[in-house]
């Protein structure tokens, strides 16, 4: 084992350059793999809720009695387009209004009387959800009898999800290519070591070396190139989102939107993924070797 | 010694494409046997050889090593067999990128010996062939004849059962041609096999062993030849 360590220690140091040369090219491919990863995550929460449709307010007129108000809820729920009606007492909006903003007790103090009104939330499904679909929408609601006013801010929403979701297509295609483009540089490192070492490898048959003697180095070589790439790829997308989630916070964006880093499950698998890539690299050109080294 | 034999062949022919480069080889060498193969240059020494430890295969014929049929030794045995073989290289065979400790180490390493036992044998075996100081150089920069002495000390450190010695002294001075004479002698004398292929009719005669003379591939000696 420790003969071992120190037969793979002596390829990588006489290769010093080519090593380290792999090492970074592997870690700028896992970069972009995790980064898009880190995307994909962060992204997936805002894909949910506009899985669920964009968000409506109805505002009703004061003074509606409960018998009208239910009518009015079965009216909006039957017209197309309309995925979830939930009625909002005046009383509730204010609560959450009171929890939104802990700081202005003292407004709230002031207040003698509930300002707010009574309103749905409706949920519009997704394929209605263009901006002219939203507006035609409002302006069919506007029209029922006992809704004061319609709102709806999400239109951005429903474009930004296209982008959102073209945007994780493409990161999982880039990630897949660089993914490989990670196990074909360890492939031809692996390759260029072979190459350049056949005599040694011819020698090392002819006094009695195993084959698994004889790839062993080869094989840890790739997966610490794997690894190590992996590590450093995630360590600097780290240092990369330290820096993007400190510019959020001084932008005083953090209640609004704060990204989270990958989780250590996530992590693991990036690692996993490079290290594996890396023997898959190894193994590639050793089959490739040893194939010509039949045929020759 | 032919009733112990190690190793056997019957009507070998080895041919190359089809230039023919062995032809129609009985022979028996004895368990502990200590035997010259000689001839001109080009007759088929270092291919008799190569023959044994499957350096590759014979075209026609048997060989048996030790009762094995190499004919039927699979892929994955191969390195087992060439672990019963020392063998020095005509050409040294030595990891020009490696130093002089790494190449006689490797065969212990290969061989899965301890660590804690391969420094200590291999610095025993540079000893007996003088070059202890020579063990961080890479081979390259040593003389030919120094090469050589690694090639026999790599051929030795292992601990076979045989040893296929080419040309072994070929690019010695007499009295370091005599050391490594001296060394293989001491080999044979502790029971292990020995075959040398050499020109030198000087160190043939003074050794007064069996000797197998080659001729364009052929037998050319009656008196080497066995029935099998
Ligand atoms: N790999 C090879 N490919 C083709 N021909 C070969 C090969 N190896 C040996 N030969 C041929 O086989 C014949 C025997 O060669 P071999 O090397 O066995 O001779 P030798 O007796 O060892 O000669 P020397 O004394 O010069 O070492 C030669 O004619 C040589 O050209
Ligand atoms: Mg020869």
């Amino acid at each position: 084992m420790r003969a071992l360590m120190r037969r793979t220690w002596l390829d990588l140091s006489s290769h010093k350059f080519l090593n380290l040369i792999t090492v970074i090219t592997v870690a700028l491919s896992m970069l972009i793999v995790s980064a898009f990863l880190l995307f994909a995550a962060n992204t997936g929460e805002l894909l949910d809720s506009w899985r669920r449709g964009v968000r409506m307010m109805v505002y009703l007129q004061e003074g509606l009695d409960d018998a009208r108000r239910r009518d009015l809820q079965q009216t909006l729920a039957k017209l197309p387009d309309i995925s979830e009606v939930r009625y909002i007492s005046k009383d509730k909006a204010l609560q959450q209004l009171r929890r939104a903003l802990p700081g202005q007790a003292s407004i709230f103090a002031t207040l003698r009387k509930n300002p707010l009104p009574d309103a749905f939330e409706l949920r519009v499904a997704v394929g209605a959800a263009s901006p002219q679909g939203l507006q035609e929408i409002a302006t069919t609601i506007r029209s029922v009898p006992g809704v004061s006013d319609v709102e709806y801010g999400q239109q951005w929403l429903a474009r930004f999800a296209d982008v959102t979701r073209l945007l994780r297509m493409i990161g999982y295609t880039m990630g897949g290519l660089f993914l490989a483009a990670g196990i074909f540089i360890v492939a031809n490192t692996v390759r260029l070591l072979l190459y350049s070492r056949r005599d040694e490898i011819d020698i090392m048959r002819l006094v009695g070396a195993t084959e698994r003697f004889i790839r062993m180095p080869f094989y840890l070589q790739g997966i610490l190139q794997g690894a190590l790439g992996g590590a450093l790829g995630v360590t600097v997308l780290y240092l990369a989102y330290l820096y993007v989630a400190g510019g959020f916070r001084h932008a005083g964006l953090a209640g609004a939107f704060s990204p989270r880093f990958l989780s250590p499950a996530e992590i693991g698998a990036l690692l996993l993924g490079s290290t594996l890539a890396g023997w898959l690299g190894c193994f590639l050109s050793l089959k490739q070797f040893s194939r010509l080294q039949e045929n020759g | 010694m032919a009733d112990d034999p190690i190793i056997r062949l019957f009507h070998v022919h080895k041919h190359y494409g089809s230039k023919s480069a062995l032809a129609d080889i009985s022979l028996t060498f004895g368990r502990g046997e200590f035997v010259f193969v000689t001839g001109p240059s080009g007759a088929g020494k270092s291919t008799l050889l190569k023959l044994l430890y499957l350096g590759t295969p014979a075209s026609a014929g048997q060989i048996l090593v030790d009762g094995m049929n190499l004919a039927r030794i699979p892929r994955k045995r191969i390195p087992y067999l060439r672990r019963r073989f020392g063998i020095i290289f005509q050409d040294y065979k030595l990891i020009a990128s490696r130093s002089v400790f790494y190449n006689i180490a490797l065969v212990l390493e290969a061989a899965g010996e301890r660590s804690a036992l391969i420094g200590k044998k291999v610095r025993h075996m540079l000893r007996s062939v003088g070059l202890e100081k020579k063990a961080d150089v890479l081979p390259p920069s040593l003389s030919g004849g120094e090469q050589q002495k690694v090639a026999v000390a790599r051929a030795m450190v292992g601990g076979p059962q045989i040893i296929l010695a080419d040309e072994p002294t070929g690019s010695l001075d007499p009295d370091s041609a005599a050391i490594i004479i001296g060394l293989l002698e001491d080999f044979h004398a502790r029971g292990g096999t020995v075959i040398v292929a050499t020109h030198d009719r000087e160190m043939i005669r003074r050794s007064r062993r069996r000797v197998i003379a080659l001729q364009d591939g052929r037998l050319a000696t009656p008196a080497a030849r066995e029935a099998p």
